[in-house]
């Protein structure tokens, strides 16, 4: 019997571990895909959003705000990319100001600091490559980029050094209530818990319905991305997102974190809850939409397209649905878990960690652990801490992705260290190994060739994510 | 550590040049390279075909490699193995006039041979790193880029669908099969028939698999002639023209491909979709030319070639950094690779000697600039410069369409000067034309040399 139970590694599950993991209680996390950061987590934006979008007064204004403002202190606790890079909200037609009015008072009423609205002039200035159709903008300084993968990773390592136990390739398929909390079946056994914490993304509804009598539903919602080369990455230096238009629902072009230019998403509702496909109109569609926002797009560089799922929640408020399930007392739902969700991370776990401590008071640990370190990146690194790398560890010196200047001592880092990489998508998530413009053309064969050496298999057992997805035949 | 001469890549052009530069004088030079053996993609090339024209002879990949190996052994000319060349820069000059003036009080006799010499050249910052030296920089008098290419991906294809395992690159699948001795796929299609492709649809049939069809977006082949016919209608395996990949399905493991054939503009037609079971795809798509390290240096590059741009002595826009093989221009036959590679060697060694020839060192003489038009996608070089060309100068440059009974034409300052007629151009395969130092020197004020197709 575990104390906790949180389903699902994503970033909202790995944040509300994080939390608990402070308190003299037992955590287990259970998570189907072989590797954490694996559904709606590893494919989003990557913004760190200033918090004028969401509706005054809903949870996702307020830990929108708080989230956002937790994130830089976070960033240098946990060692992940983040950058406070600014964003813009264009407007392009002179009747549309009063919209750019409304998100400016919108975001003063949820706290958002040093919010404004600038003219043409200033906004040319600020971003020379902007559209030259773009009348004003709403400009929030507080706006930023994160890396989606390493503050998800960073919040897993840090929880499970702390004590919270992960269970991968851990498919949960049944929940029965029990007198002292709850049974969770999965397909790698039976797991007893005296509390659980649904954060499952677009499987979220399945496991409420299992347990509560008022039923919740989540559309999963698509939203392609095209990324492009890192030569084009200060195309623009703010995340520019668009007014709502007569075109529809904009989508956004931005720098990433790690320096590449990123233009999307769409919005589609679907039926399949895995169905991260690309499309060629999904692709041609957001592109023309990026278009838009910038002058001469540089299409021409686009090195990888993706898709993700956002796990929209139908409810009458658009809001997130956090907390007990009244006719389920144990069960904490995080659902609806759409845009602002990464943003919202650092503050959302701890606002749920503090209603799991109400059911189940626990003691503050002393032994917390609350910094983790990174691995060292030797393409981010100075010329004298690449000398230092080396010295250390000689494997700092061979470089294995050549696009990305990732070498064998990162990748052996990322596999040895707690919940270290055990497929291809891992080592990428954690090192940028293949993230380059050649995709991993030339390193993928060295990269199955380390991990099966540090994993002690053949290559053959090494996948790109989850079992099935083997690269070699035989 | 200071050199003569660096070169980046000990692949087939690197070490061509590297043997022209030491045969022509060049004492102090090394090879950076960064994978654990020279001879560089020709390792996992271990189809014959290599070697008909320099050595007459058909050759396997790493056959031809050991040709260059062994000569390079034999001169005792110094590489370094798993080398990584992580920056290259120009020293700037005010770093470089203090720099003079320290040498001249550390190693005044080496400093005054320079300024007899009369030479002024830039030096180069080549920064370097591996297991056992770690992190360090040379300062090169010169430089040779012989970094190669990399394979266009699914990504900058933008094929839409899943991303499951089961897609790569012709070469990714041929460094598995030849290299590690393991197979990437048993059902496969091949998207693009560029020579990679070809060769993989043979091997991959060797070794077992049932490589469905190749699905080439253009009207034409983008590989070889021989390619098409000895690897895939010998084996019976069908080559679709104008058809594309239009959808992955699989969500681990590839599990069929969408085909579609294309109109004139490359749009897949609606209603011409047809599934292909599967469980791998390969790419090959179109080669690129790895000018990362070239670009921060800030070398001039031509964008139909994604290449430096290069004059007679294949030298760069920038003074003393030379360029040949696949960073260059993406070559069909490596044969013409270690041409290439040999006057690359050869010039820098001219260059390190004071002069690109030593004739003509006094006077630096005009560049003429060579027009690729009319059906010409480029050429390389894109200008020369008459003192300084050897009796004669090869003009390499690939078409962009596929032409019949055409000629190619080349013309000074627009007067045609000579007509050469063809069967068959293709954008597959590499053309070339050779200018004659005379010719050039008897036409009275020459201000631009053309090269064009003309169609019947």
């Amino acid at each position: 019997m575990t104390d906790i139970i949180v389903i699902g590694a994503g970033v909202t599950g790995c944040a509300v571990a994080r939390e608990l993991a402070r308190y003299d209680l037992s955590v287990t996390v259970l998570e189907r895909a072989s590797d954490v950061c694996e559904g709606t987590s590893k494919a989003n934006s990557g913004i760190a959003h200033a918090g004028f979008d969401a509706v005054p007064g809903t949870l996702k204004a307020k830990l929108n705000v708080a989230g956002s403002e937790m994130m830089e202190d976070l960033s240098k606790e946990l060692d992940f990319p983040f950058k406070r890079n600014g964003s813009l909200v264009l407007c392009f037609d002179e009747g549309d100001r009063h919209k750019l009015q409304r998100l400016l008072e919108q975001g003063l009423q949820n706290g958002v600091k040093g919010l404004r609205i600038i003219e043409r002039e200033e906004l040319k200035e600020l971003e020379p490559n902007i559209s030259n159709d773009a009348v004003a903008a709403l400009f929030a300084p507080t706006g930023g980029i994160v890396c989606p993968f390493g503050l998800t990773i960073a919040l897993a390592e840090n929880a499970a050094v702390n004590g919270v136990m992960f269970r991968l390739n851990t498919k949960v398929q049944e929940i029965q209530k029990i007198p002292e909390g709850y049974r969770v079946i999965t397909n790698q056994g039976t797991f007893d818990s005296r509390a659980v914490v649904n954060a499952a993304g677009v499987y979220v509804d399945r496991f409420h319905n299992m347990v509560s009598g008022q039923k919740i539903k989540i559309i999963p919602r698509k939203g392609e991305y095209c990324l492009m080369d890192k030569k084009v990455g200060s195309w623009v230096t703010r995340t520019i997102f668009q007014l709502p238009a007569k075109y529809g629902k904009g989508v956004l072009v931005t720098p990433t974190v790690h320096g590449n230019l990123l233009a999307g998403p769409t919005a589609v509702d679907i039926e399949d809850y895995e169905g991260v496909n690309t499309t060629g109109e999904g692709m041609a569609d957001l592109m023309r939409r990026a278009a838009l926002s910038v002058e001469g797009l540089p299409a021409g560089q686009v090195i990888t397209s993706f898709a993700g799922l956002r796990a929209h929640g139908v409810t009458e408020k658009e809001d997130f649905i956090l907390g007990p399930v009244e006719d389920a007392p144990g069960f904490f739902d995080a659902a609806g878990i759409e845009s602002p969700g990464l943003t919202c991370a650092p503050a959302l776990g701890k606002y749920m960690a503090e209603m799991v401590l109400k059911y189940l008071p626990a003691e503050e640990k002393k032994t917390f652990i609350a910094t983790r370190k990174g691995i060292p990146s030797m393409a981010l690194a100075d010329p004298e801490e690449r000398q230092r790398l080396i010295k250390e560890n000689p494997l700092y010196a061979d470089v294995v992705c050549r696009c990305e200047m990732v070498t064998e001592g990162e990748i052996v880092d990322a596999i040895r260290r707690p919940l270290g990489a055990t497929t291809l998508d891992g080592v990428k998530r954690r090192t940028r190994a293949g993230m380059g413009r050649c995709q991993a053309g030339f390193c993928s064969p060295r990269t199955v060739e380390i991990l099966a050496r540090e994993l002690g298999c053949d290559m053959a057992e090494i996948g790109k994510n989850d079992e099935g997805s083997e690269f070699l035949t035989e | 550590m200071k050199k003569e001469l660096v070169i980046i890549g000990g692949g087939p052009a690197g070490l061509a040049a590297a043997i022209a530069a030491r045969e022509n004088g060049v004492e102090d030079l090394v090879i950076i390279e960064r994978d654990g053996r020279l001879g560089g993609i020709l390792n996992q090339c271990i189809h014959n075909g290599f070697g008909l024209h320099t050595f007459k002879e058909e050759l396997t990949g790493p056959e031809y490699a050991a040709r260059y190996i062994d000569k390079v052994l034999e001169l005792g000319i110094p590489y370094k193995l798993n080398t990584m060349v992580v920056d290259l820069t120009q020293m700037s000059d005010q770093a470089q006039q203090a720099g003079a003036d320290s040498v001249v009080s550390e190693e005044g006799v080496k400093a005054v041979d320079n300024a007899a010499s009369g030479v002024h050249d830039v030096c180069k910052l080549v920064t370097v790193m591996n297991r056992e030296e770690g992190l360090y920089t040379i300062e090169a008098r010169a430089v040779i880029l012989a970094m190669g290419c990399r394979e266009r991906s699914r990504g900058a294809l933008n094929i839409p669908g899943y991303r499951p395992a089961g897609i790569y690159s012709a070469g990714t699948a041929q460094r598995y099969v030849n290299m590690e001795g393991r197979m990437p796929g048993r059902e496969v299609v091949i998207l693009g028939s560029g020579d990679i492709g070809l060769i993989m649809a043979r091997r991959m049939t060797l070794e077992g698999a049932k490589v469905k069809l190749v699905a080439e977006l253009m009207p034409y082949s983008g590989g070889l002639k021989r390619n098409i016919v000895q690897c895939l209608d010998d084996f019976g395996i069908p080559l679709k023209l104008e058809h594309t990949v239009v959808d992955i399905k699989g969500k681990k493991r590839v599990e069929a491909v969408v085909i579609a054939r294309v109109d004139e503009h490359s749009r897949p037609i609606p209603g011409t979709e047809e599934e292909i079971k599967c469980d791998t795809l390969l790419l090959s798509c179109g080669l690129i030319p790895e000018n990362e390290l070239s670009e921060t240096l800030g070398v001039e590059m031509n964008p139909a070639t994604k290449g430096p741009k290069v004059n007679e002595s294949l030298e760069t826009d920038k003074e003393g950094v030379f360029a040949c093989g696949n960073v260059l221009h993406v070559h069909d036959l490596v044969d013409y690779v270690s041409e290439e590679a040999l006057q690359a060697g050869k010039c820098a060694a001219a260059y390190l000697q004071g002069g690109h020839s030593a004739e003509t060192a006094e006077k630096p003489g005009k560049q003429i600039p060579i027009r690729a038009v009319n059906g010409v996608r480029y050429t390389v070089p894109a200008s020369l410069n008459i003192d300084r060309m050897e009796a004669s100068q090869v003009v390499r440059f690939r078409v962009g369409n596929v032409y019949r009974d055409a000629a190619v034409e080349v013309s000074f300052n627009g007067k045609t000067v000579s007509s050469r007629k063809k069967k068959v151009l293709a954008p597959g395969e590499m053309e070339q034309i050779i200018l004659k130092k005379q010719d050039l020197q008897q036409f009275e004020g020459l201000e631009e040399i053309t090269v064009s197709i003309r169609q019947a």
